[in-house]
């Protein structure tokens, strides 16, 4: 058999909140176009595992990364990647949705214009091929020139979708994206979400566990900032090798 | 789609950084060059004579600013005097009985567009009011005129103080059978009590650094101010002001930074530790 | 029980009180201004702000150049403190606390000193290096004029705008930013582009805070305008505001010359409340943490 061909890589990962440890020798190989769910209890550690693939923790200060994580074979953690570069090919959807301060074209249009040379029209159609591919297109297409900010949750969070697909990312983490959302707007992201899967490789932070088993391929399991274990999301929900990911995912703590 | 090379925006971004810390230090250079330069000029003048004897008329060589630093000691108490006790039962009356109340949100408007109005029009209003009246400048018509300035801000901190308070502790007190005035007068007063010292004592720092109310109030003169109700009464800020702006002489002139070397010194000195102290306390809180 | 109750509503009466003195204060000023004004109003009607001829001798009260001027060195200075403002207030909001609290706390002290002692400084220091400086282009400047004034007053204005964009930045939501730079943005594309745009409202509210001071600021401007009632037409002129004139004009005025002088007054008044109506529901009670 083959050796497997992994999109993301992660190596001995250790996380510091100055001088606290979060995150001990993290290692998880993440297979692309594949939905991973990372699961556990909170303040295990999942987050925070996730804000290392597109080094969005470096916004805080204290806050340190060690080990190496391979995107495509290649080390993110060398100081010398180009981090513009970089959060452009991994795209980040959080817990709340954060649309910008404009209107809902220029949410999309600006990470467009932010990363490529394009022509007004081109900026145009690819504007509405990101809200189509988040679904959102036939709800907001009459109300381009509104304010992002005035959409309900739920389309609040598929315009952040449409406007991290926009930079055209190979990656797409997602942090909790459907904790803040009612249940109809829930149900639509994990439907588009199934789709988005052809075209990304997509881990997803979830608190939820029957989301999990809904729509992800492999499930990773987080305690206490280690991963406890890894595999195919079956058979982590059925039949887990470790005690303490059968309490977790059986209810039983957390 | 061809990409946009970062090269450029970096750039663009460590330029703005670069901005903003010369900005800042551009701030405080000229700070610190104000500051130097005040030491500077008036640091050969101070002595012994200067805080000890009254001013000399103008043109006259010699004679010290004591009955200027006297008389704007007088007339900033008086301001506090005048202004505390209707500012301090305002801003406790709008955090604890008002609150949303129509008399309570005119107050508050009024309080902040009291805020905004610039001294000389309170010193022209105190002129009008106590001047004009009684026929003769006075050092009172110069407090007057500071305490009106002093009025907003206090009452602003009082009820900022005070409705930072959680409710819990005053439901407690009512419940311990506490009449509403003893506990806001003794529990909740003691619990606001540093930060309504502070913001006062910042307030009156302010206000005894003005000097354009008092150009229509309680002018100048080279006497000690023995006739704060009835007659012109020194100050440091008009002192420096007729020492400098207005005289042509050097010797004036150094006793006019003098002056100013005072002022600065006492008025820093008394916002540092204001300053300190507040965020003492706000760091005790957390 | 009964005395309970009397204290109580004594207590509550004084503190009331206190709001109704205030209250009854600012009508007053109102009420004194306009009296005071009516004179002029009435001899000088509209030619107050349409005339430039200041002539108190012989009578004619036309402040447009005080007006000119006031205008002219408030937007020059805030031309300048405006985006110095600004980048302080980014670099404390981005520098670690053991610079940031020192820097801020050093910025706010600028507020502190009195604004008679910015004008000797730009009497003696500013408005003398600055007509060597000019001379040494060959141009010659009596070193007073719009630019010392509005110099002085980006000074003093400064710490007052930047404190308050200070706090109105600090507010921004954490993942607002982190989602900005999320979609790859540098810092100064997040901050100006988005973290910019939804503060928008607070920063111009610190953007009228600085304006209110730069027009009513009195001394500073005094020492350095050069008095000129003229309306100002090139940068070097020398100038006067309305708050200056006022300072000026008052000791030696009377009859009308007085009564124009509060009637100037009732414009700067008039103009700082508008200034305030519109800057308190853009900023709220910031003060309230």
């Amino acid at each position: 058999m083959q050796k497997k061909k992994y999109k993301i890589e992660t190596k001995r990962l250790n996380f510091f909140y100055g001088d606290h440890q979060a995150l001990f020798d993290n290692d998880l190989s993440i297979e692309a176009n594949k939905i991973t769910a990372v699961i556990g209890p909170s303040g295990c550690g999942k987050s925070t595992h996730l804000r290392v693939y597109n080094r969005i923790f470096e916004l805080h200060r204290g806050q340190r990364a060690e080990g190496e994580v391979f995107i495509d074979g290649k080390d993110i953690l060398d100081p010398g990647i180009d981090l513009l570069d970089l959060r452009r090919r991994v795209g980040m959807i959080f817990q709340k949705p954060t649309p910008f301060p404009m209107s809902v074209f220029d949410n999309v249009a600006y990470p467009i214009r932010l990363h490529f040379k394009a022509s007004q029209k081109e900026i145009a159609e690819r504007v509405e091929n990101a809200l189509r591919g988040a679904a959102l297109w036939d709800e907001v297409k009459d109300k381009l020139r509104e304010s992002g900010q005035a959409l309900s949750g739920g389309q609040q969070q598929r315009l952040c979708i449409a406007r991290a697909i926009a930079a055209e990312p190979e990656i797409l983490l997602m942090d909790e994206p459907t904790s803040a959302i009612d249940p109809v707007g829930t149900l639509k992201i994990e439907e588009l979400m199934d789709r988005l899967r052809e075209r990304f490789t997509i881990v997803i932070v979830t608190h939820n566990m029957q989301q999990a088993s809904r729509i992800s391929d492999t499930t990773a399991f987080f305690y206490k900032g280690s991963i406890v274990e890894v595999g195919p999301t079956k058979l982590i929900f059925t039949n887990p090798r470790n005690k303490q990911t059968e309490d977790y995912v059986s209810g039983r703590f957390g | 789609m061809k990409t946009r090379a970062t090269f450029f925006r970096k750039t663009k971004d460590s330029l703005m950084r670069a901005f903003s810390g010369f900005a800042t230090s551009m701030a405080l250079v000229l700070m610190a060059w104000v500051i130097f330069t005040i030491v500077r000029e008036g640091h050969s003048s101070i002595s012994a004579e200067l805080f000890l004897n009254a001013s000399k008329p103008f043109g006259e060589v010699g004679g010290g600013i004591a009955n200027a630093l006297l008389g704007t000691v007088m007339i900033t108490a008086g301001a506090a005097a005048l202004a505390l006790p209707p500012a301090l039962a305002a801003g406790i009356w709008l955090a604890e009985f008002g609150k949303d109340s129509l008399l309570a949100r005119a107050a508050r408007f009024t309080v902040n567009v009291m805020m905004g109005v610039p001294s000389v029009i309170v010193g022209l209003f105190a002129y009008g009011v106590l001047v004009t009246t009684t026929g003769h400048f006075s050092g009172f018509a110069g407090s007057f005129s500071l305490a009106i300035l002093m009025f907003p801000v206090v009452v602003r901190t009082t009820e900022d103080q005070f409705s930072g308070i959680g409710d819990a502790l005053r439901e407690s007190l009512l419940a311990l059978g506490a009449s509403r005035a003893r506990s806001t007068l003794t529990v909740i007063w003691s619990a606001a009590r540093s930060g309504v010292v502070t913001g006062v004592l910042l307030a009156v720092a302010r206000v005894s650094g003005e000097t354009a109310p008092l150009l229509f109030t309680a002018l100048f003169a080279d006497t000690w101010p023995t006739s704060y109700f009835s007659g012109p009464t020194p100050s440091a800020p008009v002192l420096i002001t007729s020492y400098t702006m207005d005289s042509p002489f050097e010797s004036m002139h150094r006793i006019g930074w003098s002056a100013a070397l005072t002022m600065a010194f006492i008025l820093l000195a008394v916002n540092i530790t204001a300053r300190y102290f507040g965020a003492k306390r706000a760091a005790k809180r957390k | 029980m009964r005395r309970i109750l009397d204290t109580d509503t004594a207590f509550r009466w004084f503190c009331k009180a206190g709001a109704i003195v205030g209250l009854a204060v600012a009508i007053a000023l109102v009420a004194v201004i306009l009296k005071e004004s009516m004179l002029a109003l009435r001899t000088a009607g509209f030619s107050l702000v349409f005339s430039a001829e200041w002539n108190p001798a012989d009578g004619s009260f036309g402040a447009a150049g005080a007006l000119a001027g006031t205008a002219a060195t408030t937007l020059l200075a805030l031309l300048m403190a405006v985006p110095m403002a600004f980048a302080a207030a980014l670099f404390v909001n981005a520098a670690p606390p053991n610079v940031a609290v020192p820097v801020a706390h050093a910025l706010d002290l600028l507020a502190a000193i009195p604004s008679v002692i910015y004008g000797m400084w730009g009497l003696f220091v500013l408005c003398p290096l600055l007509q060597s400086v000019l001379s040494r282009f060959g141009i010659e400047y009596t070193g007073f004029g719009l630019v010392p004034s509005s110099l002085v007053l980006a000074l003093m204005v400064l710490p007052y705008v930047s404190a308050v964009m200070r706090d109105v930045l600090a507010q921004t939501p954490v993942a607002l930013v982190e989602s900005a730079m999320g979609v790859g943005c540098t810092r100064w594309e997040a901050t100006w582009d988005v973290v910019v745009r939804s503060r928008k409202a607070g920063l111009l509210g610190a953007i009228m805070i600085g304006l209110g001071r730069a027009l009513g600021e009195t001394m500073a401007v005094l020492f350095v305008c050069g008095g000129v009632s003229a309306i100002p037409t090139g940068l070097l002129d020398g100038c006067t505001t309305i708050a200056a004139t006022l300072a000026n004009d008052f000791a030696e005025a009377d009859g009308v010359h007085k009564s124009a002088l509060f009637a100037l007054g009732g414009i700067l008044l008039a103009l700082e409340f508008a200034i305030q109506a519109t800057t308190i529901p853009l900023i709220g009670r910031r003060s309230k943490k």
